[in-house]
């Protein structure tokens, strides 16, 4: 199989671009996804190549278009609205938890509601409290709504070229700090990810590192550093938060017996409590020590880079963290 | 009623004007049926009735084809019956049957019957205007003629999402009908105190469409101008709002605590302009119908509700097991 490095927005780009050409139901809609190319470049030329009735540019409406979208996805189409900033994901919320994740449910069966829901999520770009939020978590909470999570660009052209063949609501989160920065190798050939496989991206003996989305690059670089001290760290990733790999990740803790969960989201009634949830249950008889849980912060996220990097998780917050499990351990 | 075949009155079909006229009788007889149903404990939860609008429910969905869509409101019973839903399964549906529109998982706010184009009754005020924008994007795509209307009340013109919607239908030139139908009470506040400007049509023309307002008890002047604004859609002249002056003679929902909130005057005016008497007394006095056929035809509709009922009761509830069936695709 060959294979070549592209960059995560890329990789994005490049899957939106061969199931437009490949199912004529799906389109893109969104805030400058069209002529321009997307402000993070993700849509650029599907515009020029699938023209103005396929990638579409909308008003600063959320709510607007994706209830739009919605309605489309029930009556035979496959929406994939973008969300520029996953914060403004909030006005469309109704559409969203009330509308597109229960109508199938509502109407016992009628319909399904094939949309795709593109949005961005991550800090670190002093981009201030209202464009920098990972609200991942709040949609993992709502049945009828499947939630993704990439971290590399393999991963996101995979998942989401499974999600826009998926007969359900899906949102697709893309940290934005990666759409430049991160490159990695991708296929030529076609391939897709199934939804609900985590991935081992780093294999290890001693603890258990389960991290999501960009969180998965400091965690491995801890892995590394640690590798260094003699511990043996296993980074895994869950992928998709629903559905969620539950045997995985139980797995890897009953081999290792410490777990670190790692998440760019708020720790408080987030996706690392959830994980801990899950890993206490299903490895319980095999921990030595208690889960260690580093997710945001509980603050608005802050402009001043020293302030807002004091929110988020990174390499040394991980290394440190996988030092208290280790010390915590029973003898 | 061989006689009037292929005659026209008001310039209408008969055959239409008859089946407006059963349409209004099954829903008033429906929504009477469903209070009953309520007070005696054979439904649980709520119910939101619509007795009183049939007008406005028939005059609009009389005016649409098969494939055209619908999406509804709360207050969605009358809606159903006019696009051709059938009372069994709704019946059934608002008991939590099995054998319901919805196997007992909607309710009867959430009744839907997507082959006929019923693409569900909404229970967020507005929620419906997303959906229905959605199926008109759909629509126009393939390029069949469809239209998609879109019943609203006046609660939900206060709704940022008619405005998010509307910009964007009128751009894109959307067959999309919009269909306010107003009730005068937003829950228990006339709709005056809530709405600024000019009224609701003014708000149309000011996102670029055409407003039309009509009496929503004129089950005919509904018809027309629905016929017309649909018909224009249906052409690729993109949306409209018609906007039906109504009323709905019970609460905001069956069993609410008192309706001080409107006066015996004002009841009794609008009973005065009852939707189906006044309908009646001209399909009569223009030997459409005979006084003898109305009777005929009340009783028709009314013993169909009423075995509707008695069938709803004996169907079982949905199996436990179901609890976790339709989640996901």
């Amino acid at each position: 199989m060959s294979t070549r490095e592209l960059t995560f927005a890329q990789a994005i780009r490049e899957a939106l671009d061969e199931e437009l050409a490949r199912d004529e139901r799906i389109f893109v809609l969104g805030e400058d996804v069209g002529a321009w190319g997307g402000v993070f470049r993700t849509t650029e030329n599907l515009f020029q190549k699938y023209g103005g009735e396929r990638v579409i540019d909308t008003p600063l409406s959320e709510e607007g278009f994706v209830g739009l979208a919605v309605g489309a996805a029930l009556t035979g189409m496959h929406p994939v609205p973008e969300i520029m900033f996953g914060d403004f994901i909030t006005l469309a919320m109704d559409q969203i938890v009330n509308q597109a994740a229960k109508m199938r449910y509502m109407t016992g069966g009628q319909i399904e509601v094939p949309i795709t829901i593109r949005a961005t999520m991550g800090g670190g770009r002093s981009s201030g409290a209202q464009h920098s939020q990972s609200w991942h978590a709040w949609f993992a909470h709502v049945p009828g709504l499947k939630v993704v999570v990439p971290s590399t660009p393999y991963d996101a052209k995979g998942l989401l070229k499974t999600a826009l063949r998926d007969h359900n609501p899906v949102l697709f989160f893309e940290d934005k700090v990666m759409y430049h920065k991160i490159k990695g190798p991708v296929p030529e050939e076609e391939y897709l990810i199934p939804f609900g496989k985590a991935d081992i991206k780093r294999e290890g003996q001693d603890i258990t590192l389960v991290a999501l989305s960009r969180m998965i690059h400091p965690t491995l670089a801890a892995a590394e550093r640690l590798a260094g001290e003699g511990i043996s760290a296993e980074v895994v990733d869950p992928r998709t938060l629903t559905p969620l790999d539950e045997e995985t990740l139980t797995r890897s803790v009953a081999k290792t017996g410490g777990a670190v969960i790692v998440d760019e989201g708020y720790n408080r009634f987030g996706v690392t409590a959830e994980l801990a949830a899950v890993i206490a249950r299903g490895a319980f008889d095999h921990l030595d020590a208690p889960i260690e849980r580093l997710g945001a912060m509980d603050v608005p996220i802050p402009f001043s880079p020293p302030l807002e990097f004091a929110t988020i998780p990174d390499e040394e917050k991980i290394v440190a963290a996988v030092h208290r499990v280790l010390e915590g351990r029973r003898q | 009623m061989a006689r009037q075949k292929s005659k026209q009155i008001f310039e209408v079909e008969s055959e239409t004007l008859l089946e407006m006229y059963r349409r209004m009788l099954t829903i008033r007889f429906f929504e009477e049926a469903v209070f009953t149903v309520y007070r005696k404990g054979w439904m649980p939860g709520l119910a939101h009735l619509s007795d009183g609008q049939e007008a406005t429910a028939v005059g609009v969905g009389m005016a649409l084809h098969p494939t055209d869509t619908i999406t509804s409101t709360h207050r969605g019973h009358g809606h159903i019956i006019a696009k051709g839903g059938r009372v069994e399964p709704m019946m059934a549906e608002v008991m939590g049957k099995v054998t319901g529109y919805c196997r007992g998982k909607g309710g009867e706010m959430h009744i839907a019957d997507v082959a006929l184009g019923i693409l569900g009754a909404n229970g967020i005020v507005g929620g419906g205007l997303g959906i229905a924008a959605g199926s008109a994007f759909t629509a126009k795509r393939e390029g069949q003629g469809r239209v998609s209307v879109a019943f609203f009340g006046d609660g939900a013109v206060n709704q940022g999402i008619w405005y998010e919607t509307a910009n964007i239908a009128v751009l894109w030139k959307l067959p999309l009908i919009y269909v306010c139908e107003n009730n005068q009470y937003t829950e228990f506040t006339n709709w005056r105190k809530l709405v600024s400007g000019k009224g609701l049509t003014a708000r149309a023309e000011a996102m670029g469409m055409r407003g039309v307002e009509v009496d929503g008890n004129d089950v005919l002047a509904v018809y027309r101008a629905a016929l017309e604004l649909v018909e224009a859609a249906r052409r690729g002249e993109g949306p409209a709002t018609l906007v039906c002056q109504t009323i709905r003679y019970g609460g905001h929902h069956v069993g609410e605590p008192g309706t001080g909130y409107r006066t015996k005057e004002e009841m009794d005016a609008w009973r005065a302009r009852d939707a189906i008497l006044m309908f009646e007394k001209r399909l009569v006095a223009q030997e459409a119908l005979t006084p003898q056929e109305v009777e005929a035809m009340r009783d028709e509709v009314d013993k169909r509700v009423q075995a509707a009922i008695e069938q709803a009761r004996q169907d079982p509830f949905p199996d436990v097991t179901e609890v976790t069936e339709h989640v996901y695709a």
